[in-house]
């Protein structure tokens, strides 16, 4: 079987600037990969050109083996996909945009009714239910947007910066969240936390100006003596110090 | 419920949800109602119609209907929830019929909310109430063309101020193109240029409407204006969306 993510030769430019450059990997099932990186590194660009948001310059990529240029309804149908911020509909209730979300995807009446309240369970939005969006807090607010990316229960999830504006409590709970998921799916989460890949993620990606430096299992880029955060400065800093 | 619809329903649920659509229709009635018993002379006329209401409508829709247009794409780039909506698995063509078509039944209840002066004519006299409908047919015409030009306008900038004035110029060329001063000046100098002027003029064929004259060529007419600048907004949206 394919992996369900495959991305090959993905690049971006933005004028001159090429913001993701040459960029391949695979996510398998059951692979939750920690995409690493320093701010401006191009992980949410590549993020949006999976999710069909960014069109590519070059190089594409198949979602669950469906290319993102040709079969772009079939790829998002199979994709889960929480966008950098979080953006929502501020003045629609919780419930009320998740069911728009969920009816877009095709469910309606009883079994819409179910996935909203599986999607809420899991992410502990059934206390806030019938507010507004814009009357909630931050971490919140992020709740609702991976309500959204899960409610469909895809088989790839894309999310970026899942756990940015969490306090400690509610990022254990997504991290865990996440680990429940993770057997059948294929995830991809963005992050600047490195504590988080070493707990969730099964292997990392660090990219910075656009290009990947490191693809390996969170254990295998610590050597003996060192943390992550030593090899991850090591890792960004070494190119711009030798351009 | 297709993909189309349930993003025109939501859309038009977030007219009512902010103050925009009860600002909108108060200005609308009221100046349409101070324009026709004022400058219109409706009871001075001494007819049961509508018309001076019709004659009107053009010129009001033009200054209103892109104070409508103009936050249709740019809020939903403010908000990065355009990330969200073009992510979802829907076609890019889907959510831009979908948002025109709440703008469009949004400006149709507007409009329906004028019908104390249909009222009035009723029990003044004895009007032709076919005609009535046919102008009100052709109201929902003008509104679609404008609402089509300012759409695709504000697809293609970030700046609300900017789509406002540039859908009121182009709306205006169009509903002006038919008007007797361009084509008597164009007639007495390039007589074929004033035909083309004629023939693309919105308010030309808009007075047939009011007259009580539905032209099948009127209706194809007034659906290719609207279908040429949703298509134009779809291709203009596919370029600008991540910019
Ligand atoms: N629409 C755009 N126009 C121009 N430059 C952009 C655009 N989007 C992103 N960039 C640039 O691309 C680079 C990568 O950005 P991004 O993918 O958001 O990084 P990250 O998510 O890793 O912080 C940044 O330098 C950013 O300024
Ligand atoms: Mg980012």
């Amino acid at each position: 079987m394919p992996a369900l993510i495959e991305i090959e030769r993905l690049t971006r430019r933005f004028g001159a600037f090429t913001a993701v450059d040459d960029v391949s990997f695979n996510v398998a099932k059951g692979e939750v990969l920690g995409f690493l990186g320093p701010n401006g590194a191009g992980k949410s660009t590549t993020m949006k050109m999976l999710a069909g948001f960014v069109t590519p310059t070059f190089g594409t990529a198949r979602i669950a083996g469906f290319d993102i240029a040709t079969h772009p309804v079939e790829a998002k149908r199979a994709m889960g996909f929480l966008p950098e911020g979080a953006p929502t509909y501020p003045e629609m209730t919780v419930t009320d945009f998740l069911a728009f979300c969920g009816r877009i995807r095709g469910f309606s009446g009883r079994l819409l009714d179910e996935k909203l309240a599986i999607a809420m369970g899991q992410t502990q939005l059934e206390g806030v239910r019938l507010q507004p969006i814009e009357t909630l807090s931050k971490g919140f607010k992020r709740r609702v947007g991976l309500a959204q990316a899960l409610l469909h229960d895809p088989p790839v999830l894309v999310l970026d910066e899942p756990t940015d504006g969490l306090d400690p409590n509610q990022k254990h709970e997504v991290r865990d969240l996440i680990q429940r998921m993770a057997p059948d799916k294929a995830i991809i989460i963005s992050t600047h936390i490195l504590e988080e890949v070493a707990a969730v993620c099964t292997r990392a990606i660090i990219i910075a100006r656009g290009k990947i430096l490191a693809d390996s299992p969170p254990a295998a880029l610590i050597r003996p003596g060192q943390t992550l955060d030593q090899v991850f400065r090591e890792l960004t800093l070494a190119p711009r110090e030798a351009a | 419920m297709s993909p189309t619809l349930i993003v025109a329903r939501r859309e038009l649920a977030g007219y009512f949800a902010t103050p925009v659509a009860y600002v909108f229709i108060v200005i609308f009635l009221v100046l349409s109602g101070a324009l026709t018993f004022t400058l219109g002379g409706f009871f001075a006329r001494g007819q049961a119609d509508l018309s001076p209401f019709f004659n009107f409508i053009p010129w009001l829709f033009l200054f209103l209907v892109p104070a409508l247009t103009m936050r249709l794409w740019a809020e939903e780039r403010r908000l990065g929830t355009i990330e969200l909506l073009l992510t979802l698995p829907i076609t890019q063509w889907q959510a831009v019929v979908g948002k025109f078509l709440a703008a469009w039944a949004f400006c149709a209840v507007a409009l329906a909310l004028t019908f104390p002066l249909w009222v009035t004519i009723n029990l003044l006299g004895n009007p032709d109430n076919g005609v009535v409908l046919a102008g009100y047919a052709g109201c929902l015409m003008i509104a679609g063309s404008y609402l089509a030009i300012g759409a695709a306008l504000s697809a293609a900038t970030k700046n609300q101020v900017i789509a406002f004035v540039l859908a009121v110029a182009v709306c205006f060329v169009f509903a002006a193109a038919g008007s007797p001063i361009v084509t008597d000046f164009l007639s007495q100098r390039v007589p074929l240029m004033a035909e083309i002027a004629r023939g693309l003029s919105l308010t030309e064929r808009f007075n047939g409407f009011a007259r009580g004259i539905i032209a099948l060529r009127d209706i194809v007419y007034f659906a290719s204006f609207i279908l040429f600048f949703l298509f134009l907004n779809a291709v203009v949206l596919d370029h600008r969306k991540a910019d």
